[in-house]
């Protein structure tokens, strides 16, 4: 195979026969090898669930192109929780990460990590840490959840950076004991950095709320789908058919109140029943704007 | 004096010495080991020299020096760095550019004790033959990893590169790291002589290429005085590159231009003859020889 150590055939055409003849080995050898690398590459760029990158992280796929490996966020990271995947752990060797339940992100303010980065696959445009969107909280055992259960843990509410934005505390009624409140942990995806703090600080056994890569946590909405109360909103009014009240037909001594909560009730005695207010025409669709 | 065919240089120690023998090779071993307890001693006792690895680095808040390699691999996969990489690259393009590409290989390149260590023990057990591949394959391969970049938008070499894997594992954590040195150990030694950075690695290639106009080579001052005891050609990880200079194939001047000279400076150790020094491409010497006792 060595060309050069090959004594040269008689004649140009021989000699480029095996020319063409050690390229066409080489390159198939070659190719053969760069199409076993491609396909690993390919698999080895999905990360795993558990695993979370650095904040200002590229998209995953643009991230296995950006990030050359080197450490450097690890090095500046002031709580030492970012890895480098070894040889052998199931992502991209080399690559950082953490594991939210170990060492969650603590959220520095001058992001040190990012600005570490030497090659921009951690996005330098990001200085605010709280945009930061490393994966995002989800509340994934709501069976074993202390506030589901009733208590009032309140732990990832409490340790949330964003107190009060990323993860709020819906009231509801408690079905077991009928007279007490659940205070239902609510992440918000619009604030959530996923830091991992709720996850690591999360007392049950093995956490209920945990953090995963957003390709994972976040669906989302077709992108026909309008949501009626916005685009209300948006308008200044209704967009659809006009809200003309339904004419009933009710008993004597009963009325129809339409504000919420309201409904079916007693006139009182000596009260005239209002008239029903006369159809109003949205002002969206007034004059000719639709 | 007789130099052994298992023991190449045996003439120059029985002559000058043990450490006249491998005085390079001692140099060289204190580069790979001074420059890799430069990356560990941070992590070790917090002192922060240099931070990174081979494929990036930052050293004294500083200096940063990116891979070329693996630049051009992120390039090729179409991402564009932010300006330390670049600075980084200039820096280390120009170093070697000077030095010799392929002076990475042999003076800080953490296999490249695995793959001497199976070549001498190689030569010890007097293995001979193996498995026969061009040592152009590497150009190949290199070529190979930037296509495969561009393709699948990733640095896929970076996945299985052994010299980044080493260095990395090193300061970082092995993993299974170790694995893939032992395949290099065992596949130099048992399948094909220097079969790994003497044929294959493209890291090695791509120096190659930044360091074929180097100025820093070997010189044959004294080429007249060879006796052909081979010893040169013995430890030479790239044998091909002597014999132009030596023997002045096609009138070549007595200076080692093959960019895959890896200017380990072995054949200045064991040559009892004093052939070989350090000096410029253009003449002149930067090592003196040491004078012969004939």
């Amino acid at each position: 195979m060595d060309q050069e150590s090959k004594p040269k055939p008689a004649g140009s055409n021989a000699a480029r026969r095996q020319f063409l003849a050690d390229t066409a080995r080489m390159a198939c050898g070659v190719g053969l090898l760069g199409l076993g690398l491609g396909f690993y590459a390919r698999q080895a760029t999905a990360l795993p669930p558990v695993a979370l990158r650095p904040p200002g992280a590229l998209p995953e796929a643009e991230f296995s192109a950006a990030c050359i490996r080197c450490g450097m966020c690890v090095r500046d990271c002031p709580f030492n929780m970012l890895h480098l995947a070894k040889a052998g752990e199931p992502m991209s060797i080399g690559t950082p990460y953490f594991i939210a339940r170990q060492a969650p992100c603590e959220m520095c303010e001058d992001i040190p990590c990012l600005k570490a980065c030497p090659t921009g696959a951690l996005d330098h445009s990001l200085t605010d840490i709280a945009k930061a969107k490393m994966g995002l909280a989800v509340l994934v055992d709501q069976e074993i959840c202390l506030n589901f259960l009733g208590l009032r843990c309140d732990i990832c509410y409490r340790v949330c950076p964003l107190l009060d934005k990323a993860i709020t505390l819906a009231p509801q009624p408690n079905p077991r004991t009928g007279t007490h409140t659940l205070f239902i942990p609510v992440v918000h995806s619009n604030h959530c950095t996923g830091c991992g703090l709720c996850e690591k600080a999360c007392p049950t056994e093995i956490a209920a709320i945990k953090v995963f890569p957003l390709y994972m946590a976040k669906g989302q909405l077709s992108a026909h789908y309008r949501l009626g109360w916005v685009e209300k909103e948006k308008a200044g009014g209704s967009l659809v058919t006009p809200d003309i009240q339904h004419q009933y037909h009710l008993p004597e001594g009963l009325r129809y109140e339409y504000a919420p909560g309201k409904g079916l009730s007693t006139v009182p005695q000596g009260e005239v029943p209002p008239a029903p207010a006369a159809p109003v025409i949205p002002k969206a669709i007034q004059g000719n704007k639709l | 004096m007789n130099a052994t065919p298992l023991r190449p240089g045996a003439a120059v120690i029985a002559e000058r010495g043990w450490f006249a023998a491998h005085k390079w090779l001692i140099l060289r071993r204190a580069s790979q080991i001074g420059i890799l307890l430069l990356f560990l001693v941070g992590p070790w006792f917090s002192l922060w020299i240099v931070k990174g690895n081979l494929n990036y680095s930052y050293t004294l808040d500083i200096l940063p020096l990116t891979d070329p390699y693996l630049l051009l691999q992120m390039l090729a996969a179409g991402h564009t760095p932010e300006k330390l990489a670049w600075i980084g690259v200039a820096i280390v393009v120009i170093f070697y550019f000077l030095l010799g590409g392929r002076t990475y290989c042999s003076w800080v390149c953490p296999v490249n004790p695995v793959s001497d260590g199976a070549n001498w023990l190689r030569t010890r057990l007097g293995l001979k033959g193996g498995a026969h591949l061009s040592r152009s394959t590497r150009y190949w391969i290199l070529a190979m990893t930037l296509i495969v970049a561009a393709i699948t938008g990733t640095i896929a070499w970076e996945m299985v590169n052994p010299v980044a894997m080493t260095h990395r594992g090193l300061i970082y954590g092995m993993g299974f790291a170790w694995v893939v040195l032992l395949a290099i150990f065992l596949f130099d030694l048992l399948v094909m002589r220097q079969g790994w950075c003497g044929h294959l690695c493209p890291v090695g290639a791509f120096y190659s290429l930044i360091g074929k106009l180097a100025v820093l080579r070997v010189r044959l001052p004294a080429r007249d005085a060879c006796d052909d005891c081979l010893d040169c050609f013995a430890v030479c990880p790239e044998q091909q590159v002597i014999r132009p200079a030596l023997k002045a194939i096609n009138g070549t001047p007595p200076v080692i231009l093959e960019a895959n000279c890896t200017n380990c400076g072995r054949c200045i150790d064991v040559c009892a003859k004093s052939v070989f020094v350090f000096g410029s491409r253009f003449g002149g010497k930067m090592s003196e020889p040491v004078p012969s006792s004939k």
